[in-house]
């Protein structure tokens, strides 16, 4: 019987051939952790009685949450973080470059078939380079820290199949949100998912990152995308033959096979307040808004801030609306100023703030408050996200993000 | 703790890691201090009226969304002995094994208790609830000796030579 990514990538890290329910134990390749835990982190570990960390160069810590300090309390994170560092020799910290699961594949800490934990649970991204990423605890991670090891269970697979080109008002969040509403918001629960066919394998990695980056929203353990010419690219690496075979083989067992035409894709929105309540744009269209964010792990890249600039270019936000855009890394800042993305999205009005998580995890940017409705590009729409409880959330593309702030109610996008 | 009787508060579906406990809260010293906004955007007067041995029933996917361990730390802070839910989500359902909070899985359970009422809990066993009984499988091996060893702190300062 054939083996699936998951399957493959965990013979490869562990010379076992298992099937999907088995408990191993893992050799973890690299992990990530953030500024919100990781004073946590740093207490655990200590009082797990460790003295030193098993391989300090596979640490990456990233202060992004909390970045820069809205609050006097948080400053608290980064000294304990820099002591953490410093006292333990960790050479891998970013301290105000951009948010964490952009900058573990933008600054090349994660390569096809590595095994990734990270202390935050859209870590499940780096699948996008074909690796198995995924979120855990603090206290799990003290412990990786100290022994560089996870028991894990394999997990089934559900393999999803798209096939043709896209039309030009859909990208690939409306993709994921499509299928985490087809799964609802546990479908995948201790699952992984695995993307192919045609229209995957034309994607850029950036988009790629979009959907590996959602999969958490329905639940799953990992989303995987088969390492090809696009990824060795992105990597700055040349593919090893072992990297190459890590494709889903056709006789490998998978739980669910979801088939999608590409041409079938339409513009959807999640709506308050669970991800797996999508809805085409069409249906929620006339909605009046008070706010749109584009940024996020999830669309704060250069080619998200490229396709909201494309439809607001020569065009202004309605009067009522703010409209506030967040890098998703210092790079994507500076790439963004250089090729004119910043200019047009400046002179439409847009608020643009610094780049970290910013209104993504209801800190700073943008707080809204009980009646208001905000149209967003991050991943979660859950009750009190980005302010109050009586917020409405609604989570979409850039370009249906960008459609929405020019006319000050949900519209669908025209190019 | 083979065996244990409590109140019960009655959630539904999807309650997720920002509903346990937002994350404006996250950044507070400790656990003791989060938890009396455990709960807050669904029902703020809940973290108040909870008291030590009460015991949580919710329906599926319980503790979805993100990784912060706070959430389940704060349910034991409260004094919940235990949650019982449809399903659990992967990353809740770690860090509660970790830190020691008992979860059973039961998907009829939810849709025939109301708020108020006392089950009684037979670990590894069955749940009775006004009379009928309610089957519950057992965790795996690892799983029992990380509980057993009194979470995954102590589990590694035995590991350690630190017992």
């Amino acid at each position: 019987m054939g083996a699936t990514i998951i399957q493959k990538i965990i013979k490869n890290n562990t010379g076992v051939d298992a099937k999907a329910g088995d408990i191993v134990t893992v050799n973890v390749d690299r992990v990530m952790i953030h500024d919100i835990f990781i004073p946590f982190v740093a207490s655990k570990f200590e009082e797990m009685g460790f003295t030193k960390i098993w391989d300090p160069d596979k640490a990456v810590l990233i202060y992004d949450h909390l970045v820069p300090a809205s609050q006097v309390d948080d400053t608290r994170h980064f000294r304990i973080g820099n002591e953490f560092v410093e006292k333990y020799g960790m050479k891998n910290i970013h301290r105000a470059d951009g948010i964490c699961h952009q900058l573990m594949t933008e600054a090349g800490y994660v390569k096809p078939g590595d095994v990734v934990f990270g202390t935050d649970s859209h870590t499940t991204t780096y699948g996008c380079v074909g690796a198995f990423s995924s979120g855990i605890g603090y206290t799990e991670m003290a412990s990786i820290l100290g022994t560089g090891t996870l028991w894990i269970k394999v997990p089934e697979t559900i393999k999803v199949n798209i096939t043709g080109r896209l039309p030009n008002n859909v990208m690939a969040k409306d993709i994921i949100l499509r299928l985490i509403g087809d799964l609802g918001a546990d479908g995948a629960t201790y699952k992984a998912l695995e993307f192919t066919g045609d229209t995957v394998a034309n994607m850029t990695v950036a988009s790629r990152m979009s959907m590996s980056n959602m999969a958490v929203e329905a639940g799953a353990k990992c989303a995987l995308f088969s390492p090809d010419e696009k990824t060795a690219e992105y990597c700055n690496i040349k593919l090893t033959d072992k990297e190459r075979a890590l494709v889903g083989d056709s006789d490998a067992q998978y739980c669910q096979v979801i088939n999608y035409r590409a041409e079938d894709f339409v513009p959807v929105m999640a709506c308050p307040s669970n991800v797996d309540n999508v809805k085409s744009v069409s249906e929620l269209a006339g909605k009046e808004i008070d706010q749109v964010f584009i940024g996020s792990c999830t669309n704060g890249r250069l080619e998200d801030l490229m396709a909201a600039a494309e439809i607001l270019k020569g065009k202004h936000v309605a009067s009522f609306v703010k409209l506030i855009v967040t890098p998703a890394s210092r790079t994507i800042y500076r790439q963004a100023v250089e090729n004119g993305t910043m200019a047009i999205l400046a002179e439409a009005g847009a608020i643009i703030t610094h780049p970290s998580c910013g209104l993504c995890c209801g800190r700073t940017g943008g707080i809204l408050t009980d009646g208001e409705t905000v149209v967003a590009t991050n991943n979660r729409n859950f009750l009190g996200r980005m302010g109050t409880a009586k917020v409405q959330i609604y989570l979409a593309s850039p370009k249906s993000a960008a459609a929405a702030a020019i006319t000050g109610k949900i519209t669908v996008p025209s190019v | 703790m083979d065996k244990f009787t409590g109140k019960i508060w009655v959630l539904g579906d999807d309650i997720d890691t920002d509903i346990i406990i937002p994350t404006e809260y996250l950044a507070l010293k400790t656990v003791q201090d989060m938890a009396p906004y455990a709960f807050s955007p669904l029902r703020p007067e809940l973290a108040a009226k909870i008291k030590e041995g009460d015991i949580i029933v919710a329906g599926k996917n319980f503790g979805c969304g993100s990784s912060r361990e706070q959430a389940p730390e704060i349910i034991k802070a409260l004094g919940i002995k235990c949650v019982i839910a449809k399903s659990f989500a992967r990353i809740f359902f770690r860090n509660s094994i970790n830190n020691g909070l008992l979860l059973i899985e039961n998907s009829d359970l939810r849709d025939n208790v109301s708020e108020g009422d006392e089950i009684t809990v037979t670990i590894n066993e069955a749940i009775e609830h006004k009379g009928r009984k309610y089957p519950i499988a057992s965790l795996p091996q690892n799983l029992v000796d990380i509980i057993n060893a009194g979470g995954l702190v102590k589990a590694m300062r035995k590991l350690n030579g630190l017992g």
